[in-house]
């Protein structure tokens, strides 16, 4: 079997990272598109590790613990963002949200 | 024997099978501690059931064996020929899955427990980051479970459950985090995340990290103690499967054996984190006393302590015999209770015989043996220690209100364990 | 190549960290997280695709562990998949009515989302099929036991000459703040 090099992990990143991009793309539930969201930060994160590991010091990985903080933060303010809008409008279907101001 | 078998019990290894690579003794010690932890779990329900009723002053269950010694296994076996009824409405796979997702959460921390210096399945060097991370998945079960069970009062016993265990988790993650400080009070200046190293700094440092820099390493340790009771839904933080509130909260709609892997989940959960919180407070496997009573006396001493212990236990179960009634109705019972003390007895010469044989210091089989007998039984001893003083919990004290539990872990246990956190540094610094 | 990476499984008795059976444990985990990944994107019922999203973040994190990097993955698995994931299911159970889960579950613009990730896929195929030449093919055996000290060191030390990433750790800790004053204020009911 073929030794399993840097290029593997970076396959799967994009795949993942496509995936992502396909759900925030193409759903309509608003809370999936978050979750795509957090698919595509978790491939750049498996990037940045799998880079880190190439070239042998850890600037990747303490690059990708700072994506998970921020990733974190977002996932609050975006999900907050979320519940106030679903409060006002009774959806979380991202073809009716779609005016700025009603 | 195949080399791959025996080159672990050389011994010139003193690693645990994970760290030396050995697949066939980690998945041994696997099964071994799986065994293990049901085992428990079984005397524990046992235990609690008749600690109760002696603290409420009535018996307990006396019918099912001699002093209802078997229980636990008539209701397991009760739990299992049970209809299994899933809610009409209810999601199947999410409701099939969500006591799956609390079991292993709470097995899988059992990984990274040191029994030993070289008895733990895998010395992981992100050991408490692990068990942390690990316990903090069995909140997806808790939530999945509520929400799969379609009916309001499981939704809102999930919800309070899971938010109050998130809440704690925090208070817990400082503790944890005061006492990781001191194992770098040494001195290279670095400490470790690991189990087992944890519980090697406190050898080295000579001192139960519960008494170090007194009373920082006791008020973090009561944090600790006071958070995994609230982590584990047990009382008196059991709001969320309160009888009386909430018709049993997130588990109302479960019956028969996922019910029962529920309540394998939560005293498995327990367990795991009484064994954290002794091997990162208490010494893990240490003896009592290590420094202040060194002499190989003293050792000696200490190692017949796991054949006294059965003795004693297989000398109660013996004058229980004795005493049951005469009548032929109990004749099974009083027969049963004797060989049950016969087979205690038996243990205990066991442990006696190895604890003679091995008094020596050397590398023989026999003191091995002895050695590694002593540092399981010490560290289980803690942890039984651990899990009467649940029960003792949950007999004493009344339950809290959920604004009241929630307001003790943001604005009392939180502030606390940040103010022994920055203590500890500062003294840490200061006596360094 | 490190001599590490055969394939199959070697009996690394006394071999310590030598990595044990890579191959399995990579397309076990890879295809695990790819395959939970069509799970996220496709389920109609939201916990469906949270539960999903669960299996693929640990995935991942059995991937930052083949990668040498434990505390990567012990992040991960606190911040992502016992905290992120947790506070997704809360809003899930929050904002779920019925009547989602029974209409279509793809956008009025699906086809040119798709077209889009199609071009994207096409990019990434050509950048990993051409510059596949460029990538050093060396893979470096990161030492396992001192990875969480040197991250501490980079985090916390001194700035300038050991910690390069104090200052970023200091300005996160203030992002997190502002996230938490942030998600607070959006959903208090009364200010």
């Amino acid at each position: 079997m073929v030794p399993i090099t840097t290029l593997h992990y970076l396959v799967v990143a994009a795949a993942l990272f496509v995936l992502g991009v396909i759900g925030v793309l193409t759903r309509r539930n608003v809370v999936i598109v978050l979750m795509s969201i957090e698919l595509i930060l978790n491939a750049v994160n498996l990037n940045l590790v799998a880079f880190s590991r190439m070239w042998g010091n850890l600037h990747g990985q303490v690059f990708a613990i700072f994506i998970t903080v921020d990733a974190a933060a977002e996932a609050a303010v975006g999900l907050g963002i979320l519940i106030s809008f679903f409060r006002n409008k009774e959806t979380i279907n991202v073809d009716e949200i779609d005016l700025l101001k009603w | 024997m195949p080399n791959f078998i025996m080159s672990y019990l050389d011994p010139k290894v003193t690693v645990t099978p994970g760290s030396a690579g050995n697949q066939f003794w980690a998945l041994m010690y696997v099964l071994i501690i799986f065994a293990g932890v049901s085992v428990a779990v079984i005397c524990m329900n046992w235990i609690e059931r008749k600690a109760l009723a002696h603290f409420q002053v009535r018996l307990g269950p006396m019918r099912v064996g001699p002093h209802g010694l078997l229980q636990p296994i008539a209701d397991a076996v009760k739990l299992m020929i049970k209809e299994d009824i899933i809610p009409a409405e209810a999601d199947q796979f999410v409701f099939w899955i969500a006591p799956m997702i609390g079991l292993l959460a709470a097995f899988t921390v059992y990984t990274v427990i040191p029994f030993g210096p070289s008895q733990a399945v895998s010395d992981m060097n992100i050991g408490i980051l692990f068990m942390l991370g690990v316990s903090s998945l069995g909140v997806l079960g808790i939530v999945v479970a509520g929400w799969a069970s379609n009916s309001h009062y499981p939704l809102i016993g999930a919800l309070r459950s899971s938010a109050q265990m998130v809440s704690y988790e925090v208070a817990m993650g400082l503790a944890v985090v005061s006492a990781i400080l001191m194992t770098s009070l040494n001195a290279s200046g670095t400490g470790t995340l690991s189990m087992i190293g944890i519980v090697q700094a406190q050898q080295q440092q000579g001192v139960w990290f519960i008494f170090k820099f007194f009373p920082l390493g006791f008020i973090a340790f009561v944090i600790f103690a006071i958070a995994m009771v609230a982590e584990t839904n047990r009382a008196p933080f059991d709001m969320a499967e309160a009888e009386s509130e909430l018709t049993a909260g997130y588990h109302t709609e479960y019956s028969g054996l996922r019910w029962s892997l529920f309540m394998l989940a939560e005293y498995a959960a327990m367990i795991a984190v009484s064994s954290i919180a002794v091997a990162l407070w208490l010494g893990g496997w240490m003896r009592p006393f290590p420094n202040l009573l060194h002499a190989p006396a003293w050792d000696f001493i200490f190692s017949l302590f796991p054949g006294l212990t059965f003795g004693g236990l297989a000398a109660i179960a013996f004058v229980e015999a004795v005493r049951m009634p005469t009548q032929s109705f109990f004749r099974i019972q009083r027969i049963g209770l004797a060989v049950f003390a016969a087979l205690l007895g038996f243990i205990a010469l066991l442990l006696l015989v190895i604890a003679v044989a091995g008094r020596s210091a050397d590398m023989s089989v026999a003191a091995r043996f002895r050695e590694g007998i002593d540092y399981v039984y010490w560290f289980v001893l803690k942890v039984a220690g651990f899990m009467y003083l649940f029960i003792w919990y949950r007999a004493t004290w009344p339950r809290y209100r959920f604004d009241q539990l929630m307001k003790i872990g943001w604005k009392v246990m939180l502030p606390i364990s940040l103010g022994v956190l920055v203590a500890t540094a500062i003294v840490g610094v200061i006596f360094s | 190549m490190n001599p590490g990476m055969t394939a199959g499984l070697t009996s690394a008795v006394n071999a310590g960290m030598t990595p044990v059976g890579t191959p399995w444990f990579f397309y076990v985990l890879a295809g695990l997280a790819v395959a939970s990944g069509v799970a996220v994107i496709t389920r109609r019922n939201a916990v469906h695709s949270a539960l999903a999203l669960i299996v693929t973040l640990l995935a991942v994190a059995g991937l930052y562990l083949m990668l040498y990097a434990p505390f990567v993955a012990g992040v991960q698995i606190i911040v992502y998949a016992g905290g992120i994931m947790v506070l997704f299911l809360f809003v899930i159970m929050l904002v779920n009515i019925d009547r989602s889960s029974k209409e279509r579950q793809f956008n009025r613009i699906w086809p040119v989302g798709l077209a889009a990730a199609c071009a994207l896929l096409a990019l990434f195929v050509s950048t990993i099929a051409k510059g596949k030449a460029l990538f050093p093919d060396r893979l470096m055996t990161l030492p396992e036991s001192s990875n969480t000290q040197q991250i501490a060191t980079m985090l916390y030390g001194e700035a300038g000459k050991m910690g390069q990433y104090t200052f970023a750790f200091e300005i996160a800790s203030l992002l997190l703040l502002v996230a938490i004053l942030g998600a607070v204020i959006m959903t208090k009911k009364k200010i």
